[in-house]
Protein backbone atom coordinates (compact mmCIF):
# COMPACT_ATOMS: atom_id res chain seq x y z
CA UNK A 1 0.00 0.00 0.00
CA UNK A 2 1.62 3.17 -1.13
CA UNK A 3 1.67 6.05 1.29
CA UNK A 4 0.82 3.89 4.28
CA UNK A 5 3.05 3.73 7.34
CA UNK A 6 6.07 1.47 6.83
CA UNK A 7 5.69 -1.82 8.65
CA UNK A 8 7.56 -2.34 11.91
CA UNK A 9 10.45 -4.78 11.82
CA UNK A 10 10.28 -7.22 14.71
CA UNK A 11 12.75 -9.79 15.97
CA UNK A 12 12.35 -12.42 18.68
CA UNK A 13 15.39 -14.27 19.98
CA UNK A 14 15.96 -16.97 22.56
CA UNK A 15 19.20 -17.22 24.50
CA UNK A 16 19.39 -19.51 27.54
CA UNK A 17 15.66 -20.18 27.65
CA UNK A 18 13.14 -23.00 27.58
CA UNK A 19 11.23 -21.76 24.55
CA UNK A 20 8.15 -20.83 26.54
CA UNK A 21 8.60 -17.12 25.86
CA UNK A 22 8.60 -17.70 22.10
CA UNK A 23 5.47 -19.79 22.51
CA UNK A 24 3.86 -16.98 24.51
CA UNK A 25 4.37 -14.78 21.45
CA UNK A 26 2.67 -17.43 19.31
CA UNK A 27 -0.17 -17.41 21.85
CA UNK A 28 -1.52 -14.21 20.33
CA UNK A 29 -3.58 -16.70 18.31
CA UNK A 30 -5.72 -15.02 15.64
CA UNK A 31 -4.40 -11.62 16.79
CA UNK A 32 -1.29 -12.69 14.89
CA UNK A 33 -3.02 -11.40 11.74
CA UNK A 34 -3.24 -7.93 13.30
CA UNK A 35 0.41 -8.17 14.28
CA UNK A 36 1.45 -9.26 10.78
CA UNK A 37 -0.61 -6.43 9.27
CA UNK A 38 1.47 -3.91 11.21
CA UNK A 39 4.81 -5.66 11.44
CA UNK A 40 7.21 -8.01 9.71
CA UNK A 41 9.20 -10.57 11.62
CA UNK A 42 12.76 -10.25 10.38
CA UNK A 43 14.36 -12.76 12.77
CA UNK A 44 12.70 -15.41 14.92
CA UNK A 45 14.56 -18.72 15.19
CA UNK A 46 11.60 -20.71 16.54
CA UNK A 47 9.44 -19.83 13.53
CA UNK A 48 11.57 -18.53 10.67
CA UNK A 49 14.64 -19.85 8.88
CA UNK A 50 16.88 -16.81 9.16
CA UNK A 51 20.53 -17.34 10.01
CA UNK A 52 22.81 -15.40 12.36
CA UNK A 53 24.80 -14.18 9.36
CA UNK A 54 21.63 -12.62 7.91
CA UNK A 55 21.31 -10.62 11.12
CA UNK A 56 24.98 -9.67 10.94
CA UNK A 57 24.39 -8.27 7.47
CA UNK A 58 21.54 -6.02 8.59
CA UNK A 59 22.32 -2.31 8.95
CA UNK A 60 22.64 -0.99 12.52
CA UNK A 61 19.25 -0.06 14.04
CA UNK A 62 17.54 -1.95 11.19
CA UNK A 63 15.20 -3.81 13.55
CA UNK A 64 12.60 -1.67 15.30
CA UNK A 65 11.89 -3.91 18.28
CA UNK A 66 13.66 -7.04 19.49
CA UNK A 67 12.07 -9.21 22.13
CA UNK A 68 15.05 -10.95 23.72
CA UNK A 69 14.20 -13.87 25.94
CA UNK A 70 16.55 -16.11 27.88
CA UNK A 71 19.50 -15.52 30.18
CA UNK A 72 23.15 -15.14 29.21
CA UNK A 73 24.81 -18.46 29.93
CA UNK A 74 27.48 -18.82 27.24
CA UNK A 75 29.45 -16.87 24.64
CA UNK A 76 26.84 -17.48 21.94
CA UNK A 77 24.14 -15.85 24.08
CA UNK A 78 26.44 -12.92 24.77
CA UNK A 79 27.37 -12.53 21.11
CA UNK A 80 23.71 -12.48 20.06
CA UNK A 81 22.81 -10.02 22.83
CA UNK A 82 25.50 -7.62 21.63
CA UNK A 83 24.62 -8.15 17.98
CA UNK A 84 20.89 -7.60 18.49
CA UNK A 85 21.59 -4.55 20.63
CA UNK A 86 23.49 -3.03 17.72
CA UNK A 87 20.85 -3.95 15.15
CA UNK A 88 17.78 -2.89 17.16
CA UNK A 89 16.28 0.49 17.94
CA UNK A 90 14.46 -0.93 20.95
CA UNK A 91 15.78 -3.95 22.83
CA UNK A 92 13.30 -5.52 25.21
CA UNK A 93 14.26 -8.04 27.89
CA UNK A 94 11.30 -10.35 27.46
CA UNK A 95 10.48 -12.80 30.24
CA UNK A 96 12.01 -13.64 33.60
CA UNK A 97 15.27 -15.11 32.29
CA UNK A 98 16.43 -12.02 30.44
CA UNK A 99 14.81 -9.70 33.00
CA UNK A 100 16.17 -11.29 36.20
CA UNK A 101 18.18 -14.34 35.23
CA UNK A 102 15.21 -16.64 35.68
CA UNK A 103 15.32 -20.39 36.20
CA UNK A 104 18.70 -20.81 34.41
CA UNK A 105 19.96 -18.27 36.96
CA UNK A 106 19.63 -20.95 39.64
CA UNK A 107 22.83 -22.36 38.13
CA UNK A 108 24.59 -19.64 40.13
CA UNK A 109 24.26 -21.99 43.10
CA UNK A 110 26.90 -24.08 41.31
CA UNK A 111 30.13 -23.32 39.50
CA UNK A 112 30.99 -24.26 35.94
CA UNK A 113 33.27 -26.96 37.38
CA UNK A 114 30.42 -28.39 39.53
CA UNK A 115 28.16 -28.58 36.49
CA UNK A 116 30.75 -30.10 34.14
CA UNK A 117 31.84 -32.68 36.71
CA UNK A 118 28.25 -33.73 37.29
CA UNK A 119 27.27 -33.84 33.62
CA UNK A 120 30.42 -35.31 32.06
CA UNK A 121 31.64 -37.56 34.89
CA UNK A 122 29.28 -38.29 37.75
CA UNK A 123 25.79 -38.58 36.32
CA UNK A 124 24.48 -42.13 36.68
CA UNK A 125 24.18 -42.77 32.95
CA UNK A 126 27.51 -41.24 31.93
CA UNK A 127 30.33 -43.50 30.79
CA UNK A 128 33.33 -41.27 30.22
CA UNK A 129 36.41 -43.13 31.41
CA UNK A 130 38.78 -40.65 29.79
CA UNK A 131 36.97 -37.79 31.50
CA UNK A 132 36.60 -35.92 28.23
CA UNK A 133 35.23 -32.44 28.56
CA UNK A 134 33.90 -30.28 25.71
CA UNK A 135 36.48 -27.88 24.33
CA UNK A 136 35.45 -24.50 22.88
CA UNK A 137 37.89 -25.07 20.02
CA UNK A 138 39.12 -28.29 18.44
CA UNK A 139 41.44 -28.62 15.50
CA UNK A 140 40.65 -31.29 12.91
CA UNK A 141 42.33 -31.68 9.56
CA UNK A 142 39.42 -29.94 7.83
CA UNK A 143 39.86 -26.86 10.01
CA UNK A 144 38.90 -25.45 13.41
CA UNK A 145 35.69 -26.62 15.08
CA UNK A 146 34.12 -24.22 17.56
CA UNK A 147 31.34 -24.39 20.13
CA UNK A 148 30.23 -21.62 22.50
CA UNK A 149 32.22 -21.07 25.70
CA UNK A 150 30.24 -22.01 28.82
CA UNK A 151 30.44 -19.27 31.46
CA UNK A 152 30.75 -19.70 35.20
CA UNK A 153 28.00 -17.16 35.96
CA UNK A 154 24.54 -16.80 34.49
CA UNK A 155 23.64 -13.16 33.82
CA UNK A 156 20.53 -11.24 32.99
CA UNK A 157 20.36 -9.33 29.71
CA UNK A 158 20.88 -5.94 31.37
CA UNK A 159 24.05 -7.25 33.02
CA UNK A 160 25.37 -7.78 29.49
CA UNK A 161 24.03 -4.97 27.28
CA UNK A 162 21.93 -1.83 27.68
CA UNK A 163 18.25 -2.71 27.75
CA UNK A 164 15.41 -0.34 26.81
CA UNK A 165 12.46 -2.09 28.42
CA UNK A 166 11.67 -5.09 30.56
CA UNK A 167 8.59 -7.25 30.14
CA UNK A 168 8.49 -9.63 33.11
CA UNK A 169 6.92 -13.05 33.46
CA UNK A 170 7.60 -16.73 33.04
CA UNK A 171 6.33 -16.44 30.41
CA UNK A 172 4.91 -12.92 30.07
CA UNK A 173 1.14 -12.85 29.69
CA UNK A 174 0.37 -12.61 25.99
CA UNK A 175 -2.32 -9.99 26.67
CA UNK A 176 0.33 -7.71 28.17
CA UNK A 177 2.54 -8.19 25.10
CA UNK A 178 -0.33 -7.24 22.83
CA UNK A 179 -0.95 -4.08 24.87
CA UNK A 180 2.70 -3.12 24.54
CA UNK A 181 2.71 -3.94 20.84
CA UNK A 182 -0.45 -1.91 20.21
CA UNK A 183 1.08 1.03 22.05
CA UNK A 184 4.18 0.89 19.84
CA UNK A 185 2.16 0.58 16.62
CA UNK A 186 -0.25 3.38 17.51
CA UNK A 187 2.74 5.66 18.05
CA UNK A 188 1.87 6.41 21.68
CA UNK A 189 4.59 8.08 23.65
CA UNK A 190 6.88 5.37 24.89
CA UNK A 191 7.58 5.00 28.61
CA UNK A 192 10.89 6.07 30.12
CA UNK A 193 13.85 4.01 29.02
CA UNK A 194 14.75 1.25 31.43
CA UNK A 195 11.24 0.82 32.79
CA UNK A 196 9.28 -2.34 33.31
CA UNK A 197 6.35 -2.45 30.91
CA UNK A 198 3.46 -4.83 30.50
CA UNK A 199 3.00 -5.06 34.27
CA UNK A 200 1.64 -3.00 37.14
CA UNK A 201 3.42 -1.25 39.99
CA UNK A 202 1.64 -2.76 42.99
CA UNK A 203 2.11 -6.17 44.60
CA UNK A 204 0.17 -9.28 43.59
CA UNK A 205 -1.76 -9.13 46.88
CA UNK A 206 -3.34 -5.81 45.86
CA UNK A 207 -4.90 -7.54 42.89
CA UNK A 208 -5.60 -10.98 44.35
CA UNK A 209 -9.20 -11.61 45.38
CA UNK A 210 -8.54 -14.34 47.93
CA UNK A 211 -9.88 -13.49 51.42
CA UNK A 212 -7.28 -11.70 53.50
CA UNK A 213 -7.28 -10.47 57.07
CA UNK A 214 -4.71 -8.33 58.87
CA UNK A 215 -4.10 -11.13 61.27
CA UNK A 216 -1.50 -13.36 59.68
CA UNK A 217 0.09 -15.56 62.33
CA UNK A 218 1.88 -18.68 61.34
CA UNK A 219 3.14 -21.46 63.59
CA UNK A 220 3.86 -23.88 60.78
CA UNK A 221 4.53 -23.61 57.07
CA UNK A 222 3.17 -26.20 54.69
CA UNK A 223 4.22 -27.28 51.24
CA UNK A 224 1.22 -26.87 48.91
CA UNK A 225 0.48 -30.61 48.84
CA UNK A 226 0.47 -30.91 52.63
CA UNK A 227 -2.80 -29.07 53.14
CA UNK A 228 -6.20 -29.07 51.60
CA UNK A 229 -6.55 -25.56 50.20
CA UNK A 230 -10.04 -24.14 50.75
CA UNK A 231 -9.79 -22.26 47.45
CA UNK A 232 -10.65 -18.86 48.88
CA UNK A 233 -8.44 -17.93 51.86
CA UNK A 234 -5.10 -16.18 51.33
CA UNK A 235 -2.37 -18.82 50.91
CA UNK A 236 -0.13 -17.14 53.47
CA UNK A 237 -2.90 -17.30 56.06
CA UNK A 238 -3.15 -21.03 55.41
CA UNK A 239 0.58 -21.36 56.03
CA UNK A 240 1.56 -21.89 52.40
CA UNK A 241 4.31 -19.55 51.21
CA UNK A 242 3.04 -17.42 48.37
CA UNK A 243 5.42 -14.91 46.77
CA UNK A 244 2.53 -12.48 46.19
CA UNK A 245 3.55 -9.88 48.81
CA UNK A 246 6.94 -9.34 47.14
CA UNK A 247 5.91 -9.77 43.50
CA UNK A 248 4.80 -7.23 40.93
CA UNK A 249 1.22 -7.47 39.68
CA UNK A 250 0.40 -7.80 36.01
CA UNK A 251 -0.12 -11.49 35.31
CA UNK A 252 -3.70 -11.43 36.58
CA UNK A 253 -2.57 -13.76 39.42
CA UNK A 254 -3.19 -16.73 37.20
CA UNK A 255 -1.34 -19.24 39.35
CA UNK A 256 -3.43 -18.27 42.37
CA UNK A 257 -6.61 -18.51 40.29
CA UNK A 258 -5.44 -22.00 39.47
CA UNK A 259 -5.09 -22.70 43.21
CA UNK A 260 -1.29 -22.62 43.21
CA UNK A 261 0.67 -20.07 45.25
CA UNK A 262 2.57 -17.33 43.40
CA UNK A 263 6.18 -18.22 42.56
CA UNK A 264 7.32 -14.67 41.91
CA UNK A 265 8.09 -14.74 38.18
CA UNK A 266 7.03 -11.11 37.66
CA UNK A 267 9.90 -10.03 39.87
CA UNK A 268 10.04 -7.43 42.62
CA UNK A 269 7.86 -4.35 42.89
CA UNK A 270 9.43 -1.02 41.80
CA UNK A 271 12.33 0.36 43.80
CA UNK A 272 13.32 -2.90 45.44
CA UNK A 273 17.09 -3.50 45.73
CA UNK A 274 16.98 -7.19 46.45
CA UNK A 275 13.96 -9.30 45.52
CA UNK A 276 14.32 -12.07 48.10
CA UNK A 277 14.92 -9.99 51.21
CA UNK A 278 11.49 -8.37 50.87
CA UNK A 279 9.93 -11.80 51.03
CA UNK A 280 12.16 -12.80 53.94
CA UNK A 281 10.95 -9.72 55.83
CA UNK A 282 7.34 -10.58 55.07
CA UNK A 283 7.87 -14.14 56.31
CA UNK A 284 9.65 -12.99 59.47
CA UNK A 285 6.74 -10.69 60.27
CA UNK A 286 4.13 -13.42 60.29
CA UNK A 287 5.92 -16.14 62.25
CA UNK A 288 4.04 -16.31 65.53
CA UNK A 289 6.90 -17.36 67.83
CA UNK A 290 9.31 -15.52 70.10
CA UNK A 291 11.75 -18.15 71.33
CA UNK A 292 14.78 -18.78 69.07
CA UNK A 293 14.26 -22.59 69.10
CA UNK A 294 10.59 -22.24 68.23
CA UNK A 295 11.37 -19.74 65.45
CA UNK A 296 13.92 -22.18 64.04
CA UNK A 297 11.36 -24.97 64.14
CA UNK A 298 9.03 -22.85 61.97
CA UNK A 299 11.86 -21.74 59.66
CA UNK A 300 12.93 -25.36 59.20
CA UNK A 301 9.65 -25.88 57.32
CA UNK A 302 11.17 -23.69 54.60
CA UNK A 303 13.43 -26.27 53.05
CA UNK A 304 15.31 -24.09 50.58
CA UNK A 305 14.94 -20.37 51.37
CA UNK A 306 17.49 -19.16 48.81
CA UNK A 307 15.93 -21.21 46.01
CA UNK A 308 12.42 -20.23 47.03
CA UNK A 309 12.88 -16.48 47.51
CA UNK A 310 15.24 -16.07 44.55
CA UNK A 311 13.69 -18.63 42.23
CA UNK A 312 13.65 -16.23 39.28
CA UNK A 313 16.08 -13.55 40.42
CA UNK A 314 19.31 -15.02 41.78
CA UNK A 315 21.66 -13.40 39.20
CA UNK A 316 20.29 -9.89 39.85
CA UNK A 317 20.16 -10.23 43.64
CA UNK A 318 22.75 -8.61 45.92
CA UNK A 319 24.65 -11.84 46.48
CA UNK A 320 24.16 -13.03 42.95
CA UNK A 321 25.95 -16.35 43.21
CA UNK A 322 27.03 -18.87 45.79
CA UNK A 323 30.49 -17.99 47.05
CA UNK A 324 33.10 -20.61 46.39
CA UNK B 1 49.94 -7.22 55.76
CA UNK B 2 48.00 -7.68 58.95
CA UNK B 3 44.30 -8.24 58.35
CA UNK B 4 42.12 -5.52 59.85
CA UNK B 5 38.51 -6.61 59.59
CA UNK B 6 35.81 -4.15 58.67
CA UNK B 7 32.72 -4.57 60.79
CA UNK B 8 29.38 -2.85 60.34
CA UNK B 9 27.13 -2.68 63.40
CA UNK B 10 23.47 -1.73 63.25
CA UNK B 11 22.33 -0.50 66.65
CA UNK B 12 18.89 0.54 67.77
CA UNK B 13 18.59 4.06 69.09
CA UNK B 14 16.91 3.28 72.41
CA UNK B 15 19.02 0.55 73.99
CA UNK B 16 22.04 -0.58 72.02
CA UNK B 17 23.26 2.77 70.72
CA UNK B 18 22.83 4.24 74.18
CA UNK B 19 24.82 1.26 75.47
CA UNK B 20 27.59 2.03 72.98
CA UNK B 21 27.42 5.66 74.04
CA UNK B 22 27.85 4.60 77.64
CA UNK B 23 30.95 2.63 76.69
CA UNK B 24 32.28 5.81 75.11
CA UNK B 25 31.42 8.24 77.90
CA UNK B 26 32.82 5.75 80.44
CA UNK B 27 36.04 5.77 78.40
CA UNK B 28 36.07 2.03 77.92
CA UNK B 29 38.47 0.84 75.29
CA UNK B 30 37.39 -1.49 72.52
CA UNK B 31 38.66 -2.50 69.11
CA UNK B 32 38.42 0.24 66.45
CA UNK B 33 37.21 -2.01 63.60
CA UNK B 34 33.52 -1.33 64.01
CA UNK B 35 31.48 1.25 62.11
CA UNK B 36 28.17 1.96 63.78
CA UNK B 37 24.92 2.72 61.99
CA UNK B 38 22.15 3.99 64.27
CA UNK B 39 18.60 2.95 63.43
CA UNK B 40 15.37 3.69 65.26
CA UNK B 41 14.67 0.05 66.10
CA UNK B 42 16.28 -3.31 65.43
CA UNK B 43 13.00 -4.11 63.65
CA UNK B 44 14.00 -1.49 61.10
CA UNK B 45 17.09 -3.44 60.05
CA UNK B 46 16.05 -4.95 56.76
CA UNK B 47 17.84 -8.02 55.49
CA UNK B 48 18.87 -5.84 52.54
CA UNK B 49 20.97 -3.66 54.90
CA UNK B 50 22.90 -6.68 56.07
CA UNK B 51 23.43 -8.13 52.59
CA UNK B 52 24.45 -4.76 51.20
CA UNK B 53 27.00 -4.35 53.97
CA UNK B 54 28.46 -7.73 53.00
CA UNK B 55 28.52 -6.97 49.27
CA UNK B 56 30.19 -3.61 49.92
CA UNK B 57 33.02 -5.37 51.69
CA UNK B 58 32.09 -5.81 55.35
CA UNK B 59 33.88 -8.81 56.86
CA UNK B 60 31.34 -9.03 59.65
CA UNK B 61 27.91 -7.58 60.42
CA UNK B 62 26.62 -7.05 63.94
CA UNK B 63 22.99 -6.38 64.77
CA UNK B 64 22.03 -5.17 68.25
CA UNK B 65 18.67 -4.37 69.79
CA UNK B 66 16.88 -4.11 73.11
CA UNK B 67 16.57 -7.25 75.23
CA UNK B 68 13.47 -9.36 74.56
CA UNK B 69 10.49 -7.71 76.19
CA UNK B 70 12.27 -4.33 76.39
CA UNK B 71 11.67 -3.04 72.85
CA UNK B 72 10.68 0.61 72.75
CA UNK B 73 8.15 -0.37 70.10
CA UNK B 74 7.01 -3.55 71.90
CA UNK B 75 7.73 -6.11 69.15
CA UNK B 76 10.47 -4.74 66.89
CA UNK B 77 13.27 -6.83 68.34
CA UNK B 78 11.28 -10.04 67.84
CA UNK B 79 10.85 -9.19 64.19
CA UNK B 80 14.58 -8.59 64.06
CA UNK B 81 15.24 -11.95 65.70
CA UNK B 82 13.04 -13.86 63.25
CA UNK B 83 14.52 -12.04 60.28
CA UNK B 84 18.01 -12.77 61.58
CA UNK B 85 17.36 -16.47 61.98
CA UNK B 86 15.95 -16.72 58.46
CA UNK B 87 18.84 -14.68 57.11
CA UNK B 88 21.35 -17.01 58.79
CA UNK B 89 19.83 -19.93 56.91
CA UNK B 90 19.98 -17.98 53.65
CA UNK B 91 23.61 -16.82 53.98
CA UNK B 92 24.66 -20.39 54.80
CA UNK B 93 23.19 -21.46 51.46
CA UNK B 94 25.08 -18.66 49.73
CA UNK B 95 28.40 -19.75 51.19
CA UNK B 96 28.84 -16.99 53.78
CA UNK B 97 29.99 -18.24 57.19
CA UNK B 98 27.23 -17.84 59.80
CA UNK B 99 29.81 -16.44 62.26
CA UNK B 100 30.09 -13.32 60.12
CA UNK B 101 26.58 -12.26 61.11
CA UNK B 102 25.79 -11.85 64.80
CA UNK B 103 22.78 -10.71 66.78
CA UNK B 104 23.13 -9.59 70.39
CA UNK B 105 20.87 -7.80 72.84
CA UNK B 106 22.53 -4.76 74.45
CA UNK B 107 20.62 -2.59 76.93
CA UNK B 108 21.28 1.10 77.58
CA UNK B 109 23.20 0.23 80.74
CA UNK B 110 25.41 -2.43 79.16
CA UNK B 111 28.37 -0.34 78.02
CA UNK B 112 30.81 -2.91 79.35
CA UNK B 113 29.03 -5.76 77.58
CA UNK B 114 29.07 -3.74 74.36
CA UNK B 115 32.83 -3.18 74.56
CA UNK B 116 33.38 -6.88 75.26
CA UNK B 117 31.09 -7.85 72.40
CA UNK B 118 33.01 -5.68 69.93
CA UNK B 119 36.30 -7.16 71.12
CA UNK B 120 35.14 -10.76 70.89
CA UNK B 121 33.37 -10.28 67.55
CA UNK B 122 36.43 -8.55 66.07
CA UNK B 123 38.52 -11.48 67.26
CA UNK B 124 36.14 -14.01 65.67
CA UNK B 125 36.22 -12.17 62.34
CA UNK B 126 40.00 -11.76 62.46
CA UNK B 127 40.33 -15.52 62.88
CA UNK B 128 37.90 -16.16 60.00
CA UNK B 129 39.91 -13.89 57.71
CA UNK B 130 38.69 -11.56 54.98
CA UNK B 131 35.31 -12.13 53.37
CA UNK B 132 35.47 -13.70 49.90
CA UNK B 133 32.40 -11.90 48.75
CA UNK B 134 34.02 -8.96 46.98
CA UNK B 135 36.43 -11.01 44.91
CA UNK B 136 33.68 -13.45 43.93
CA UNK B 137 31.15 -10.80 42.97
CA UNK B 138 33.41 -8.22 41.38
CA UNK B 139 33.86 -10.19 38.18
CA UNK B 140 31.27 -11.85 36.04
CA UNK B 141 32.95 -14.90 34.60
Amino acid sequence: MEGSKPKLKLAVYWASACGGCCVSVLDVHEKLFDVIAAADFVFWPIALDIKYKDVEEMADNYIDVTLFNGAIRNSENEHMAKLLRKKSKILVAYGSCSHLGGIPGLCNFSTKEDIFRRVYEESESTINTEKTRPLPEYKVKEGLLEIPVFYNDVRSLSQTVEVDYFIPGCPPQTERLLEVFTAIVSGDELPQKGSVIGAGTRAQCDECIRKKTENKQIKKFYRPWEISDDGETCFMEQGVICMGPATREGCGYRCIKGNAPCRGCYGPTPGVTDPGTKMMSAIASIIDEKEPEEINRVIDDIVDPAGLFYRFSLPVSLIRRKLS
Amino acid sequence: MEFKPRIIAFLCKWCSYTGADLAGTSRMEYKPNVRIVKVMCSGRIESTFVLKAFTKGADGVLVCGCHPGDCHYQEGNYRCLRRYQLLQKYITQMGIETERLKLEWISASEGKQFAELINSFTETITELGPSKIKETLNVLT
